[in-house]
């Protein structure tokens, strides 16, 4: 996510870094490379422009030529500025009495009824009761799509034979009262923001649902367009907060900048994947570190926190601590590791591990080839792993469709991870939850 | 309506939002500071990126100031016709890493016809197959849709209704089921009736997702095991408002699937589609087809200079 936006800013952090002594040149070439980072990042022009203008003026200001540290000073300027011009802090969902309405938007393609289906899920496990309503009349099989997606994750959709998505509003509205569910999603038609009669329907649409909250859901991949299709869309119907979608790829996402510029609306989620569970809550403070490549700790802890199953953490905690950790208990981890998400963006939060991960795929395939492994043993095996001899070790091969040689490399990450756990244990250190050493994940 | 007036048409919409204030200084023979700026600023707001737009002024200035047959060019004419020689060149063979399958056998001169319908999640694949087949319908060619999109839901319900706005037959199979079955099964059975035109329709895919693009691979494949030149045509869709990652989708489909072209869509809006003119000049994917709208006749052949105009229309 964001990647090459923040590579391009780690090589130029370091460069200034580097730094003895910052001259008002200096800045000027500075400033000059962060506006041209920032449009290859696809960040919008004008947004680019205020942005830099801001740094130039706050560097030359803030005594930064007469600075010990005048690099890292730079760094601080431009790291605190991005931060605010991401947003101050996280925001939730706002929520108004119950039912209260999401209503999303957007233009075609930007993901709104996938993305429909991810908050819904978000909002079930924060223990509310979702509605969604499929209210995307215009594009053959979306509420098909919608229905689908519904069912997949156990949620109720509200469908209607009506074309009109203002009457469906409401229809949907008088059946989650009925139902008693608490919160109703509207998933609305893709537009263009140029096409007055479909933006005129959907203000009389907002004015209905009076939804306390209407997302406006981007593309994370939009370039220059993004601040006229935002500021379009804000200036006819009233926009409460972003998504940005399709940030599990490489782009840079520099959409991210411009939205929130020109709305001036916090982004309150990002799409990070496939997946119903691939939506995550946007963190401004943190990606603005995250930008400059200091990592983002904090949301892969809390990311665990709410995946893995606390009771069994627990129990995983006290056989590290007695050294009893077998491989029943490491294929648990793995497939808890999985539902946390695509490995690839889990790895990255990790400081560090950008630079270390960089041109190298992490393959979820491998996942699963080592649970086959794992599930082709006995039970004994998997739990004093030492008994498996070269006999045994050819069966569970020839059982999981794997070859011997990836056996035995199992067998020895484990062996060592085992080892690693034993070191720690002594020295009485605490592991974080699902990041020693993992059997499986590596660069082939 | 006329391509132009559309074109015009979500230009000035642009303007009355105001922003960019490109105007008197394109008809200008000046080339200042100020209008070099401008200049440079309406190349990049349309998407063109940094390093074409840089190459593209330092040419302009050489130009400009040794220019001596028509001293009546304005730099905004000899933008323009740098950028529709960028956008026309057909002989690209493509890069190294990327096997660019320029065409050069006529369109039909293989029966059936297979073009393969590449790109990103939500860039318009599914409208543009319908379109597609409506298009070669007027010129009396029988087209087949291959719904190779098994992975999304109710994507097959979607194409299921774009095959008929098309006039095509449609291919299809569970949802779930491997796309490259779905491809070998349409090709068979458009052979055997003896239709024209293959539609080969896939499930959007991030580029950088090894797997998927290695499912697009054997699409690809399985077709070339029927016709070794099959696809004939592998035409990546891109969404107009696409900034600069449009060159890493082109770079990552034609290194799977092979490239001959581009279609952009959705073009009706304010965005203008810039980045085909870096992946054009890096990898010499033309441009093929663009998108105006959601009618099943808004597909039309790409014109460089329309689209070049449009980047710089009043």
């Amino acid at each position: 996510m964001l990647e090459q936006l923040t590579d391009r800013f780690e090589k130029f952090v370091r460069n200034l870094r580097g730094q003895g002594k910052l001259t008002e040149k200096n800045v000027q070439d500075t400033v000059r490379q962060v506006r041209r980072i920032m449009l290859e990042a696809d960040v919008s022009l004008p947004a680019a422009k205020a942005f830099v203008k801001t740094i130039q003026e706050k560097s030359l200001g803030q005594d930064v030529l007469k600075s010990i540290t005048p690099g890292q000073q730079m760094v601080k300027i431009i790291h605190d500025e991005l931060a605010a011009f991401l947003g101050g802090q996280a925001e939730p969902i706002r929520f108004g009495k119950s039912p209260s309405t999401i209503l999303m938007v957007g233009l075609n393609g930007a993901g709104k009824t996938t993305t429909c289906a991810k908050l819904a899920l978000h909002l079930k496990r924060s223990g509310r009761q979702p509605l969604l309503v499929a209210a995307d009349t215009k594009r053959p099989a979306a509420i098909e799509q919608l229905v689908l997606l519904g069912k997949q994750l156990d949620i109720p959709v509200f469908t209607s034979d009506d074309k009109n998505p203002v009457r469906i509003a409401k229809d949907a509205r008088k059946h989650a009262q009925k139902e008693s569910l608490d919160c109703i999603i509207i998933d609305s038609a893709g537009r263009m923001h140029v096409d007055g009669e479909l933006m005129d329907e959907l203000k009389r649409l907002q004015s209905i649902a009076n939804p306390p909250e209407t997302l406006l859901v981007v593309d994370g991949m939009t370039g220059q367009d993004a601040v006229r299709s935002a500021k379009a869309f804000s200036e006819r119907i009233d926009i409460t907060g972003l998504i940005l979608t399709k940030l599990d790829g490489d782009a840079r996402g520099g959409a991210a900048l411009s939205i929130r510029w020109i709305t001036d609306k916090p982004i309150k989620f990002v799409g990070v994947g496939e997946k119903p569970a691939d939506l995550d809550a946007f963190h401004p403070d943190r990606m603005a570190g995250r930008i400059l490549g200091m990592g983002d700790i904090v949301s892969l802890v809390e990311k665990a926190q709410s995946t893995v199953d606390a009771e069994q953490a627990a129990k995983l905690a006290q056989k590290v601590a007695k050294q009893e950790l077998t491989l029943e208990d490491f294929r648990e981890q793995l497939i808890q590791l999985k539902n946390m998400g695509p490995i690839d963006s889990l790895l990255q939060m990790i400081p560090g591990m950008r630079g270390a991960l960089k041109g190298m795929q992490v393959d979820e395939s491998e996942f699963t080839g080592v649970t086959a492994i794992i599930d082709s043993m006995t039970v004994k095996e998997r739990q004093i792993p030492r008994i498996i001899d070269g006999s045994r070790r050819r069966r569970i091969a020839r059982g999981s469709g794997r070859s011997v040689q990836d056996v035995n490399r199992l067998l020895n990450q484990f062996d060592q991870m085992r080892k690693m756990l034993k070191r720690m244990g002594k020295r009485g250190g605490k592991m974080p939850l699902g990041l020693p050493g993992m059997p499986g994940l590596g660069g082939r | 309506m006329n391509l132009l007036t559309r074109f015009k048409d979500g230009l000035q919409r642009t303007r009355t939002q105001t922003f960019s204030k490109i105007g008197a200084i394109f008809k200008s023979g000046k080339l200042d500071e100020d209008s070099i700026e401008e200049l440079e600023d309406a190349l990049l707001e349309a998407d063109i990126g940094v390093s074409i737009v840089d190459d593209l002024i330092e040419k302009l200035k050489d130009e400009f100031a040794n220019r001596k047959k028509d001293k009546n060019l304005s730099p905004a004419e000899i933008l323009k016709s740098h950028l529709i020689t960028i956008l026309n060149n057909r002989h690209h063979t493509g890069t190294e890493s990327c096997q660019v399958l320029t065409p050069n056998t006529t369109r039909f001169s293989h029966k059936p016809w297979v073009i393969l319908l590449v790109g990103v999640n939500g860039s318009g694949k599914t409208t543009t197959a319908g379109k597609l087949a409506y298009y070669y319908g007027l010129q009396g060619k029988k087209s087949v849709i291959a719904a190779c999109d098994t992975f999304r839901a109710a994507a097959v319900e979607q194409i299921e209704v774009w095959a008929q706005r098309g006039g095509a037959r449609l291919v299809k199979q569970k949802s779930g089921a491997d796309p490259a079955s779905v491809a070998y099964d349409a090709y068979k059975s458009t052979q055997a009736r003896s239709e024209d035109l293959l539609i080969v329709d896939t499930a959007g895919r991030l580029q950088s997702k090894r797997n998927l693009m290695e499912e697009l691979g054997k699409v690809a494949r399985v077709l070339r095991k029927h016709d070794p030149t099959a696809p004939h045509e592998v035409l990546l869709v891109i969404d107009a408002t696409t900034g600069q990652n449009g060159l890493s989708q082109a770079r990552g489909f034609t290194s799977v699937a092979g490239g001959t072209g581009l279609i952009i869509t959705k073009l009706d809006g304010t965005a203008r589609g810039g980045v085909v003119v870096p992946i054009q000049s890096e990898l010499g994917l033309p441009v093929e087809f663009i998108g105006l709208g959601e009618g099943v006749d808004d597909l039309h052949p790409f014109d460089a200079k329309v689209f070049v105009n449009a980047i710089f229309e009043e």
